[in-house]
């Protein structure tokens, strides 16, 4: 019997170490003569820096160092780009990124001045209190419009404008479009993603070694491998002499891949500075600050239709808030504009978008990196489109899907990962249909009146997306057989809690005919394999799973071919299974991997040249370019028109992202996807002051959902195989993230009878944002 | 986040714990349940020089149910209360309220004594202290007073507690006959700080009409807001939904709520407005079936 | 000031210790630094999200609003005492690992003090009783649907 594992709910490798306490996150690490670092931080978001005095600071018991950016000499400099502007005509981009200690100005609030080392984090603490910073404060650029009129305080002088970068995409020709539209909608949305928030903060260890000459840093980041080329080069170290080390992550959801952070700069310097290990943790305070967001964007927006409901063209203007600087280059902006097309056929299309500086944190991918936002508009047009033509919602969505035949469908403009937008395979309808069916489409107008007459008010929504996943550039996987017989497998990514332990297992143990819990997988450690890009854009599972298969694959066949050798018979002849290869219908005719593995590195006699040692292989995947994933999301709600408030009935999502390796952790991961776009669309706002200041930075205050706000998620899927690897898989991570607002919009609207009265352009929303926008509506 | 370092005694009796406190005055904290002081002690928002530790001190948790006053100790802790069924069935009001409080976990530490002398705002017990006319005995070193709880709560985060007093008794009136009561809140989540939240009495004679009427809010103000004035109409008088819609308007003209993250300031007077209407409903229903 | 040190003997996971503590050490830290016990996390030190919780006596306490001076002469019970000492899974435990109840792990531990001493109290919860249960310790992973059938598991486990 073969062990098939693929597609089936393997229960996680990871989880002992996790359930017993036993798991290694960052701020477990211990080391002899380790300091702790603090920061004090800006409390304003835009001034001038006049005078820092950290005097009395080393004078404090316990205090050890304290530095400003001054004291880091040549080793001070902005971070590098890690996303550079794509190539797309007539960009306009300025590149300003971040720097570890604030020089001459601070330019948000949370923005690091001095970094204090002490014996302890309490008395780092104490110790920022002893230093006197003098700030000439400066006018806040909040707004997005405000910030780019003439006179506007700038965030950046010598930009001489708060203008990020300024991007222009275009398919067909919008203005025909609209020429000869029978209708034509327009409305200005508002869309506000929040922050990751995962219950773990983020944190850096750096040991520098001066006697071996090594660095080692533990890391809360999503890159290791990018971490630790760029240190090393900072450091002026040799990439050897760094060892990254990511080990169990508490969530990452994006913004713990932002590179180079401050601190990630600072630690490692100081620690060869002092020769002694240093430990910083980010509390929950710093968390609200000093890791990025994501934040909001404005958009003007137009529907060109037919009167039978066909998208003629769409044509949206839009400014994006990039924050103080822009090291993530255009990546969430430029999902925004290119997931706004969907799944439906958008035969002409006119985006711009301005990504202006502000005065507020910086601003990088979090679940969903700026795709929530364009969806938003889509589904929103569509739902005033529908209410207009007097069309069902449903209905208008399904004439316009790309039809099945038309793949690969190619949108023209360019994505996130410098490619031609196109969607490789989908299969649109049946997803809408399955979603309809599980959420009682055809019969929720009886119940709802139904519901009525008990004083109930019940609304549906029903939202449509695509998610661009699994791009390149590429990852790399070395599988190898050990001597006891278990696997080995090594690659670059890391892991924050997708299952990579289990799902990466069970594509080697379908390989090689061992069992799941043989495979020992190791994420994460830049000293276990040295390349790689990093876990973030729902690619994981489809490029380092195909990288770890295609490894695997050539494991085998050095298998199968030793063992023919072996037997002396032909490789057809040959099974692989339970740990062992064996002669088809003679199994006691067999060799156990771990004895091949050890026939392979003989203590005697040579190794053929153009072989190598070892039961292994290193091999790597690259797609040329993303797969996508597409989803339909519904939901019943009860509204109390009185307060405002909101129970969610009911929730289906049916998901399509091709092959699935664990249908388990699939579903887990739309689950938590759902909770944050239930969090993004009713929960979470940062609440920002005129002047920068966040006015909500606690938990208490910013509103993660609990299990009393999620509720029971019901999922379906299809399968649309992936042309674009061997696997045919699709990612999966962000996708019950993105439909959530424009989701609980039109619920809401169908929920209060708003149709035709007040329209929602704007997430998140509140029973208290719900009593103000409707209060002046008779009812 | 961690505090700003302070000087911990665990204090070993009840005079101990006063005297202490007589000795330091404001530069001193007492330490019950924690789960309102050590977070604004993290935060570094309060940084008291010293912390006098209660929960050590014998005699100071516990619920006495006479056929007159009930009383509790300061140190009760809110999931003593829920578990007291007895406690529950002469006070549902704050039965009612105690799963509005935060979480378990908190509810396992958290104390009646340290939430009412915080006075939060937001804080449910204040304002069902108010509407069942607690009494509370305030001791110091030296001497001791009671005080009536609508004295005691003076504003934000404010009590008449004079800096060397602790809350040592909090004292119950019995429950009256034919009276029902209701405690609503509107909060974000569960468990968070109310937006308003409103605790409603009703009485009735023998002709179904009603003869008091206790109406408080949390939430609206700098303490809690006792509204009673504005049902003063349904006084002698059956409830009728007429009567309560009165009502509810007249409660948005009382109050002055101040707005926040959460809920602009007419959200929460408009709520307060629902609430009003909601709970002297379900109070005066529940005094009708004997609740 | 002068550090306030104090001279405190507690149990933890049934096992008696004494140290010397700072006044100000709160118990999150003194567990996972001081006595290496590293399986309580912290995700807040403001009380709201339930990684931290522990069980004080029995009881599931934050233990990033206690301070280690105050758990002298108290029995603490945190995630390394869970499990059998021969690696036997709680039930809980058995079952979070069963319907994939954790992804990242990070506020596991939290929930299984929380939920272990909640099923004590309430052998055989509705649904609706176990959200509530839980509703005191945030997760950003999963999206606690796992987890609710998790302890709904092991409750009709424990009951026999």
């Amino acid at each position: 019997m073969s062990t098939r594992t693929f597609g089936e709910p393997i229960k996680r490798n990871e989880d002992r170490r996790l359930l017993t306490g036993q798991a290694l996150f960052v701020d477990d690490i211990e080391l002899p003569g380790m300091l702790h670092a603090a920061f004090l931080r800006s409390q304003v978001a835009h001034a001038r820096i006049l005078k820092i005095d950290v005097t009395r600071a080393l004078q404090r018991p316990g205090v050890v160092a304290a530095y400003v950016a001054g004291d880091l000499g040549d080793y001070w400099q902005p971070g590098p780009i890690l996303v550079p502007p794509p190539p797309i005509e007539g960009i306009v981009f300025h590149e300003r990124t971040q720097i570890p200690l604030a020089k001459e100005k601070v330019r948000h609030v949370g923005e690091p001045l001095v970094i204090v080392i002490a014996e302890s984090r309490y008395i780092a603490e104490d110790a920022l209190d002893d230093i006197e910073v003098e700030l000439e404060q400066l006018p806040a650029v909040v707004d997005l419009e405000k910030g780019l009129t003439a006179g506007s305080a700038l965030v950046h002088e010598d930009v001489g404008s708060n203008v990020s970068a300024h991007v222009r995409q275009t398919k067909g020709n919008y203005a025909a479009a609209a020429a000869r539209a029978d209708h034509i909608i327009k409305r200005r949305f508002w869309y506000e993603h929040g922050i990751s928030s995962p219950i773990e903060t983020r944190g850096v260890v750096a040991q520098w070694d001066g006697r071996a000459n090594q660095m080692t840093i533990w890391d809360t980041t999503q890159a290791p491998v990018f971490v630790r080329n760029g240190l090393a080069g900072m450091l002026g170290l040799n990439e050897r002499q760094v060892r990254v080390i990511a080990p169990f992550v508490g969530g990452g959801f994006g913004p713990k891949i932002m590179m180079f952070y401050p601190e990630e700069v600072l630690l490692p310097w100081v620690s060869m500075k002092l020769n002694r290990p240093v430990k910083w943790i980010e509390d929950r305070l710093e968390h609200f600050f000093a890791t990025t967001h994501e934040r909001g964007q404005v958009h003007d927006a137009e529907i060109a239709l037919s009167s039978d409901g066909h998208i003629l063209g769409i044509k949206d203007v839009f400014l994006h808030d990039g924050g103080a600087y822009d090291p993530y280059g255009l990546t969430v902006p430029i999902n925004s504009q290119c997931t706004l097309l969907g799944p439906y056929v958008v035969p002409n299309y006119d985006s711009t978008f301005t990504q202006v500086f502000t005065n507020l944190p910086t601003v990088t991918p979090y679940r969903g990196a700026g795709r929530q936002h364009g969806v938003f508009v889509m589904e929103r047009l569509l739902d005033f489109a529908a209410h207009e033509l007097n069309i069902d919602p449903a209905e208008i969505r399904r004439r316009n899907l790309i039809p099945p035949d038309a793949f690969p469908y190619n949108n023209e403009i360019i994505y996130q990962d410098f490619e031609v937008l196109e969607y490789d395979s989908g299969n649109y309808e049946p997803v809408l249909d399955m979603a309809l069916d599980a959420i009682g489409y055809q019969t929720f107008r009886d119940e709802q009146a139904k519901a009525r007459t008990e004083g109930r008010h019940l609304g549906i929504g029903v939202a449509c997306y695509v998610e661009g996943t699994g791009i390149g550039p590429y990852e790399g996987a070395k599988v190898q057989v050990q001597s006891n017989g278990k696997v080995s497998v090594a690659t670059g990514i890391g892991t924050q809690g997708q299952g990579h332990f289990t799902v990466f297992a069970q594509i080697a143990a379908d390989q090689l005919g061992v069992k799941v819990g043989d495979v020992d997988v190791v994420t994460g450690d830049t000293d276990q394999f040295y390349w790689g890009a990093g876990t973030f854009a729902s690619r994981g599972a489809v490029v380092a799973g195909n990288a770890v298969n295609e490894a695997a694959k050539v494991v085998r066949k050095k298998a199968l071919k030793q063992a023919s050798d072996l037997f002396e018979c032909s490789e057809d002849d040959l099974v692989i299974d339970d740990g062992k290869v064996s002669i088809v219908g003679i199994p006691e005719k067999f060799v156990k991997l771990g004895d091949l593995a050890n026939l392979a590195n003989p203590m005697r006699g040579a190794v053929e040249p153009g072989t190598e040692p070892g039961l292994e292989s290193t091999q790597y995947f690259g797609p040329k370019m993303g797969a996508t994933a597409n989803g339909v999301h519904a939901i019943i709600i009860e509204m109390d028109p009185q307060t405002f408030d909101l129970k969610i009935l009911k929730y289906v999502v049916v998901h399509d992202c091709g092959t699935v390796i664990n249908p388990m952790i699939l579903a887990g991961q739309i689950h938590g996807g759902v909770a944050q776009g239930i969090g993004n669309a009713f929960y979470e706002k940062l609440v920002f002051d005129d002047q920068g200041q966040l006015l909500n930075a606690s938990l208490a205050d910013y509103l993660l959902p609990s299990a009393l706000e999620v509720p029971r998620m019901e999922l379906g899927h299809t399968v649309t195989k992936s042309p674009l690897n061997p696997l045919g898989i699709k990612g999966a991570g962000e996708a019950g993230a993105i439909p959530g607002g424009p989701l609980f919009a039109q619920a809401i609207e169908d929920a209060l009878g708003l149709k035709g009265r007040v329209e929602l352009l704007e997430i998140p929303l509140s029973p208290s944002r719900l009593f103000e926008l409707t209060r002046n509506t008779k009812r | 986040m961690k505090p700003a370092p302070f000087k911990y005694i665990c204090a070993t009796s009840l005079e101990h714990a006063l005297s202490l406190k007589a000795q330091h005055g404001d530069e001193a904290k007492f330490l019950a349940g924690g789960q309102s002081l050590i977070p604004t002690m993290n935060f570094r928002l309060a940084r008291p020089a010293v912390l006098i530790d209660i929960n050590e001190i014998a005699g100071l948790a516990g619920i006495h149910i006479t056929a007159g006053p009930t009383r509790v100790g300061p140190l009760t802790r809110y999931r003593a209360l829920q578990r007291d069924a007895a406690f529950a069935g002469s006070f549902p009001l704050i039965a009612e309220a105690l799963p509005h409080i935060a979480h378990p976990q908190i509810r396992n530490r958290g104390t009646i004594g340290g939430n009412l002398s915080h006075a939060d705002p937001a804080s449910e017990l204040p304002a069902i202290a108010l509407a069942l006319g607690a009494r509370f005995r305030l001791q110091a070193a030296k001497q001791e007073r009671w005080v009536e709880a609508s004295n005691f709560f003076v504003g934000a985060l404010t009590t008449d507690l004079k800096p060397d007093e602790m809350l040592v008794e909090i004292e119950l009136p019995p429950a009256k006959p034919r009276t029902g009561t209701s405690f609503m809140e509107i909060a974000r989540r569960r468990g968070d700080f109310a937006i308003a939240g409103v605790a409603a009495m009703v009485t009735i004679g023998d002709r179904q009409e009603c003869t008091e009427v206790r109406l408080t809010f949390c939430g609206v103000g700098e303490t809690p807001v006792n509204a009673s004035s504005a049902a003063r109409s349904l006084i002698g008088y059956v409830a009728t939904e007429a009567a309560l819609r009165d009502i509810s308007a007249s409660v948005q003209t009382m109050i002055d709520p101040g707005g926040s993250v959460q809920a602009t300031a007419d959200y929460q007077r408009h709520i307060a407005g629902v609430l009003a209407e909601r709970a002297l409903q379900t109070a005066y229903q529940r005094a009708r079936n004997g609740h | 000031m002068d550090i306030d040190f104090h001279d405190i003997t507690l149990s933890v996971n049934g096992q008696k210790y004494q140290r010397r503590v700072e006044s100000r050490l709160l118990l999150s830290d003194f567990l996972r630094h001081d006595l290496a016990l590293a399986g309580t996390h912290v995700g807040c030190e403001h009380g709201v999200c339930g990684a931290c919780t522990i069980l004080l006596d029995g009881e599931p306490v934050r233990s990033c609003l206690l301070l280690a001076a105050q758990a002298n002469s108290h029995e603490i019970s945190t995630i390394e005492g869970l499990a059998g000492k021969d690696g036997a899974y709680h039930p809980l435990q058995q079952a979070m690992h069963d319907h994939h109840g954790l992804q990242c792990g990070y506020c596991t531990p939290g929930i299984l003090m929380t939920m272990t001493a909640f099923l004590v109290e309430n052998p055989s919860p509705s649904e609706g009783e176990v959200r509530e249960a839980l509703s005191g310790n945030l997760c950003r992973c999963t999206g606690y649907q796992n987890i609710v059938d998790a302890v709904m598991s092991a409750a009709t486990r424990m009951r026999g």
